[in-house]
């Protein structure tokens, strides 16, 4: 018996009923968008490749400490790297772990960094179609995300707009670290394409805005980089509250992906605390903090939080609101959490459904 | 009980404390021309350095949160320059055993490395004459370019037979993360000296305070700070800084103190994804942090401070890493809620003053009879 046959005896033992919030489809070769691209631009790349704000063009600054940052056992047979064949994402992942619904999370090409905004438009359009065709059109478990190139607005509200009748989309998709903190006024245009069009925008850890990923300079080693991503997502959402977007938009919703959960409770008192006292500075914002949180933000439980207890873990939950938490696998990546074992708790059948399914049914509608 | 008598009770529980976070202000920069050389001097008055305000970004002169409304003192005053008000409104009604001093002075943000040595010895030489010659109560952090390792050393070691002076003090945000190897010399002197590392809130503005780039509003940055140091503690892990110095200490101040329980849930989870990368770290960080790491508590990031300090001891699993703070003059707290008052005994005690006095070896030392002459 292989162990995938052991995964799929539990999974009707324990009947499960998933929504990943965050699988990373790949690229065989990055051929395989050229049908969905202008010739221009796979001429371009071709001869220049990425134009990035960090010292390799195709590589991370900070190695990962396993290749292409994948579990080992998620390499495909016929070749091609993690996260590349439908075939295994179905056997490995869909079918044994009981996932009704897969949310894509590309991040091939970076397009929203990319410092020439042209390509990073023609690189979102081309990887949107790529991801209904290479991959819904075979699985109707999977849905897309909308990639934009933020720094465009213009280019970026168009791709909203274009995508937002189509049903494949449940979703925007923009890395948090941007040219600038996501709140300030030159991004407003999306916030508007994303109300109007009932999309959420989810911010997933990466992106390559240039500036060093700490406030005293650049991270060593990948275990510093690695910590320091929950960093980026409270400076979005601080930007996002304390320029008055969440006022502004009331009906905007935001999903941190990846971003940790352990750090919300007193990130938010931390804002309240603060905000209380300097609130003469920000008279656009109404309410503390933690209330425009509270309504408009949910979180991907992928990587989760194991403070060592299980009432540590259920306390944090309360805190956060059970209801704002969407279960997220980050398959085929290293720190994938199987929907059996990630949650270090005693929860009830009621109370893992609801993270597991029941969450994210009702947050992207699918129970319409 | 009067009202009176309920306050008074509340203020004699803090008897004895040692209260870890005390701003004293430089009046002006006239103040520290007397401890320049003939070279400083000069250039002071042919570049018109006196009349730079060196106030700090990181804490605007008249934001509400740089000065408490009662503790301000008269029109041009900067809040915290003044012994008297220090003493009226901290040490003498706490009836406090010692403080402090951390001296958020822009000496060591400049970006010359002579200027900022030169301003530091300055500043360090007026605190020793200005405050604690005058109050023997009072206790100093070392104020150091900590941007260039060896004029740092120079200044700690001018210090260093001075038993007053209790710590190292470096921002939070400079110019390398505080684990890289150029700030070693610092660390291998602090441990042999028996400083702790005061790591304080504030920046030098080298990069922009957030990995998302720069925020509009000073209430961002503000916030930014606690996020500052869960990465400057992360560096130093990772860099192996406690391997190589098992002695040393760092206590974190105005951090925002909450931010402990995410931290180390999440660095002890990547740790053991990633240790590979960093063989020298051989424990789990909290275990490092438990050993080497102490937090003032002020500010307190949250609602119920009672309940927020109980459930970090829980998760810690220590009761000795919190030193007592009022952070004066900077507006945290109002009234004498230096502490929550329903805070059981034996914690209030640890954290008023036991934890101090078993993190910094001098306050011990120097609180005995000098030995040493001076």
């Amino acid at each position: 018996m292989t162990v995938m046959d052991v995964e799929r005896g539990q999974s009707a033992k324990y009947q499960l009923q998933v929504i990943d919030c965050d699988i990373h489809p790949a690229m065989t070769s990055w051929k395989e968008i050229h049908p969905y691209l202008e010739k221009r631009w796979i001429e371009h790349l071709a001869v220049y490749g990425s134009h990035l704000r960090h010292a390799f063009s195709e590589a991370l600054s900070h190695p990962r400490m396993s290749p292409d940052a994948a579990r080992v056992d998620a390499y495909p047979e016929e070749g091609g790297p993690p996260g590349s064949s439908l075939d295994l994402l179905q056997k490995q992942h869909l079918d044994p772990n009981g996932v009704e619904i897969g949310m894509l999370i590309p991040l091939r090409w970076n397009p929203g960094s990319q410092r020439n905004l042209n390509l990073g438009v023609a690189l979102t359009r081309a990887m949107n179609t790529w991801q209904v065709e290479r991959w819904i059109k075979q699985e109707p478990r999977l849905r897309a995300s909308v990639l934009i190139a933020q720094e465009d607005t213009e280019g970026a509200v168009a791709e909203i707009d274009a995508r937002g009748g189509d049903p494949n989309f449940t979703q925007i998709l923009v890395l948090p670290r941007t040219d600038e903190p996501l709140g300030r006024r030159r991004y407003w245009p999306i916030f508007e394409a994303a109300v109007r069009n009932n999309l959420p925008i989810t911010i997933h850890v990466g992106g390559t805005g240039g500036h060093p990923s700490t406030a005293g300079g650049w991270a060593s080693y990948y275990m510093e980089e690695h910590h320091m991503v929950v960093q980026a997502m409270q400076a979005v959402l601080a930007s996002l509250v304390f320029e008055g977007v969440f006022e502004r938009f009331p009906k905007l919703r935001i999903v941190i992906m990846e971003g940790g959960l352990g750090w919300i409770p007193s990130f938010n008192a931390r804002m309240d605390k603060h905000w209380n006292r300097l609130r003469s500075e920000v008279p656009q914002v109404k309410r503390p903090p933690s209330e425009y949180i509270r309504n408009q933000v949910w979180f991907t439980t992928q990587p989760m939080e194991e403070p060592g207890s299980s009432a540590a873990l259920i306390d944090l939950f309360d805190r956060i609101g059970w209801d704002r938490l969407l279960f997220a696998t980050d398959y085929p990546h290293w720190d994938f959490d199987d929907p059996r074992t990630a949650f270090k708790a005693n929860l009830s059948e009621a109370q893992r459904h609801q993270l597991l399914y029941g969450n994210a049914r009702t947050f992207y509608g699918f129970d319409e | 009980m009067t009202g009176n008598a309920a306050r008074t009770e509340r203020v004699q529980r803090y008897a004895g404390a040692i209260d870890c976070d005390l701003h004293p202000a430089v009046p002006g920069m006239n103040v520290l021309l007397p401890y320049l050389d003939d070279y400083w001097r000069e250039m002071v008055a042919v570049r018109a350095l006196d009349r730079l305000n060196l106030s700090l970004t990181s804490y605007p002169q008249n934001a509400p949160l740089s000065c408490r409304p009662d503790w301000t003192l008269g029109e041009g005053n900067k809040p915290g320059s003044s012994l008297k008000a220090m003493q009226d409104h901290v040490l003498d009604r706490y009836e406090a055993r010692h403080g402090i001093l951390n001296c958020l002075y822009g000496a060591q943000v400049f970006h010359s490395e002579d200027m900022a040595a030169a301003f530091c010895r300055a500043t360090n030489d007026w605190t020793r004459d200005e405050w604690l010659n005058r109050d023997p109560r009072l206790r100093a952090s070392i104020v150091i370019p900590a941007h260039n390792a060896e004029l740092a050393v120079a200044e700690i070691e001018r210090r260093a037979e001075d038993f007053r002076f209790v710590q190292i003090m470096m921002l939070v945000s400079g110019e390398l993360t505080l684990g890289r190897r150029q700030h070693w010399p610092i660390y291998r002197l602090a441990e042999r000296l028996g400083l702790p590392i005061g790591v304080h809130a504030g920046s030098a503005y080298r990069y922009a305070p957030t990995p998302v780039g720069w925020p509009s509003h000073y209430v961002e940055d503000y916030i930014a700070q606690s996020a500052a140091f869960e990465n400057q503690l992360q560096s130093m892990i990772a860099e192996g800084v406690f391997a190589k110095f098992p002695d040393l200490k760092v206590v974190a101040i105005e951090s925002g103190l909450t931010w402990l329980s995410g931290f180390i849930w999440r660095a002890d989870k990547t740790w053991k994804g990633v240790r590979a990368e960093v063989p020298w770290v051989t424990r789990a960080p909290s275990e490092i942090i438990r050993d080497h790491v102490r937090f003032t508590v002020q500010p307190i990031d949250a609602a119920d401070e009672r309940e927020a300090i109980t459930r970090l001891v829980d998760h810690v699993k220590s009761d000795s890493l919190f030193l007592f703070s009022t952070d004066y003059p900077h507006w945290q707290f109002d009234n004498d809620a230096a502490l929550p008052q329903d805070l059981p005994d034996d914690l209030f005690r640890k954290i008023l003053s036991e934890n101090a006095l078993a993190s910094y070896p001098r306050l011990a030392k120097s609180n005995q009879t000098m030995e040493i002459a001076l």
